[in-house]
């Protein structure tokens, strides 16, 4: 993994060529009218790095392609920047960030650690004391399957399950949803980065940004009736969730297009690709797209075909729940 | 879940593997082979037990269609070849064998390959599949080695041979 050192060196050198920031400036300004028009979408950054395709994933290509992907989305010219814009996010400099991983499909397919270490690096870079970042999922073989070992050490980055930490007692409703939210999310972090891993997804068809907020509950399962719909965008809706889940950084740097959520490896695939964003239902319009295209490259039918479209993309992006936009002519997509 | 009961649950299954063989309830079955019975192979964790109702803390959405098909009850281990790669053996008991083939079918695409296990398996480059009576049997590698798919049929068949004939 690229030292810190070697970080900010490389971004002073960026700072360099990109000249002074009262030229910068100038710059921004000619392309003020633009940025207005596009501040009206939803942006999704989908960066991809084709070479990464191997068993041993290359943590310098990563933090590479992990560097480009914040940069194009947050209009940042250096990485550096890029990530204390992020860490700013959380409100005060004592904030914990919550990084939300899933490891529920087991070894083979949850959120690689190489792109955890990888955020939870750059987040230390921007200034975020490492006992202010918490690396969590439902439990502890949820947080081994992505590779990652439980430490609650408060100097260092800790990483736990809910299982550690317990649900509130307190039952929260929203619409059809009646969930007890974990206490990581609502005592320990001040925002959190979903970190999910694209699947398809046996009942919801998909599962990536919206459906991974399903491991923050006690009891998930009472959210799948209809095809995960409407309690995906139920639970999305819900104030500990919509104010604190700032940002994804969606892997998809392998997935499996069929037989999801769990590792079937006869459909194992690798789009090599990073997903940012911060309208998570925009993220999973774009990622609906991405596991269509290869489903059909592959001889599949579409999901709607199998009859488990995920409908309730849809549905968080009504009126009632709000949550983001699933219109492509409003989703701002940049592909690098 | 609460962590002390969330604790309970986990050793309770790790203490005792709750399948029952057909036609005799009060029979236990362990289906896995310990470390060294089959060459190569060493069991690398506990067995865990998951009876339908939980199946979800296991396989999340996945739950739903064992649950149409009838499971009873799963159970799960984790096995490593030759330090080579690691695997994953889950046991389903299902109610009946339709229920057994159900799954199996379901499991089967174009690329699969037919293999004679029991009655009926088959083969992918990482995995391998079987049905036995009312039990489905998934094993499952996480990377890719040279010989891993006739390592991963001798697990399969070492599984195969401790499940009772139905």
């Amino acid at each position: 993994m690229k030292s810190r050192r070697e970080f900010l060196k490389q971004t002073a050198a960026g700072a360099m060529i990109f000249g002074s920031s009262a030229a910068a400036d100038k710059l921004r300004l000619v392309a003020m009218p633009s940025e207005r028009k596009e501040a009206a979408a939803s942006k999704v950054v989908v960066a991809r790095d084709p070479s990464l395709q191997s068993a041993q994933m290359s943590e310098t290509r990563v933090l590479d392609l992990l560097d480009r992907a914040v940069v194009a989305y947050t209009g940042q010219e250096r990485p550096l920047d890029a990530w204390k814009h992020i860490a700013a996010q959380r409100g005060s400099a004592d904030g914990t960030i919550g990084l939300k991983t899933n490891g529920l499909g087991g070894r083979g397919i949850s959120t690689h650690a190489v792109l955890i270490h990888a955020v939870s690096e750059r987040l230390q870079q921007a200034g975020v004391k490492p006992g202010n970042i918490i690396v969590w999922d439902r439990n502890a073989r949820d947080l081994n399957a992505c590779g990652l070992t439980i430490s609650t050490d408060p100097n260092g980055v800790r990483c736990f399950g809910s299982d550690v930490i317990g649900f509130e007692d307190h039952t929260e409703t929203w619409a059809s949803a009646r969930v007890r939210f974990s206490k990581i999310l609502t005592r320990e972090c001040a925002m959190v980065i979903n970190l999910p891993i694209l699947k398809d997804h046996s009942m919801a068809g998909l599962t990536f940004a919206m459906k991974n907020m399903y491991g923050v509950v006690e009891s998930p399962w009472e959210l799948h009736a209809n095809g995960c719909n409407p309690g995906v965008a139920d639970l999305n809706a819900m104030p500990a969730v919509r104010q604190k889940v700032r940002y994804t950084i969606g892997d998809a740097l392998s997935s499996v297009y069929h037989g999801g959520p769990g590792f079937h490896p006869q459909y194992l695939w690798h789009p090599n690709a990073i997903v940012v964003g911060e309208d998570c239902v925009a993220i999973d319009t774009v990622a609906w797209q991405m596991l269509e295209r290869k489903r059909s490259e592959a001889g599949l039918p579409s999901l709607a075909a199998e009859g488990r479209a995920p409908h309730y993309i849809g549905t968080a992006a009504d009126a009632a729940h709000d949550l983001g936009t699933n219109d492509l002519k409003r989703i701002h997509l940049m592909e690098i | 879940m609460h962590r002390a009961k969330y604790f309970v649950a986990i050793t309770a299954a790790s203490m005792i593997v709750a399948f029952t063989a057909a036609g005799c309830k009060k029979t236990p079955i362990d289906p896995f082979p310990s470390s060294g019975a089959i060459a190569g192979w060493q069991k690398t964790s506990d067995t865990r037990v998951f009876a339908a109702k939980n199946l979800w803390q296991y396989i999340d959405g996945d739950a739903d269609r064992y649950i149409k098909a009838g499971v009873v009850s799963a159970a799960t281990s984790d096995y490593k070849y030759q330090d080579r790669f690691d695997a994953t053996v889950d046991v389903y008991q299902m109610s009946d064998p339709a229920g057994a083939r159900e799954i199996l079918d379901a499991d089967r695409s174009k690329e699969a390959a037919s293999v004679q296990l029991a009655d009926g398996g088959i083969v992918y480059e990482q995995s391998v599949a079987f049905r036995k009576g009312a039990y489905f049997v998934r094993v499952v590698a996480y990377q890719q080695a040279p010989g891993m798919q006739q390592a991963l049929l001798e697990l399969a068949h070492g599984v195969e041979t401790k499940l009772p004939v139905s």
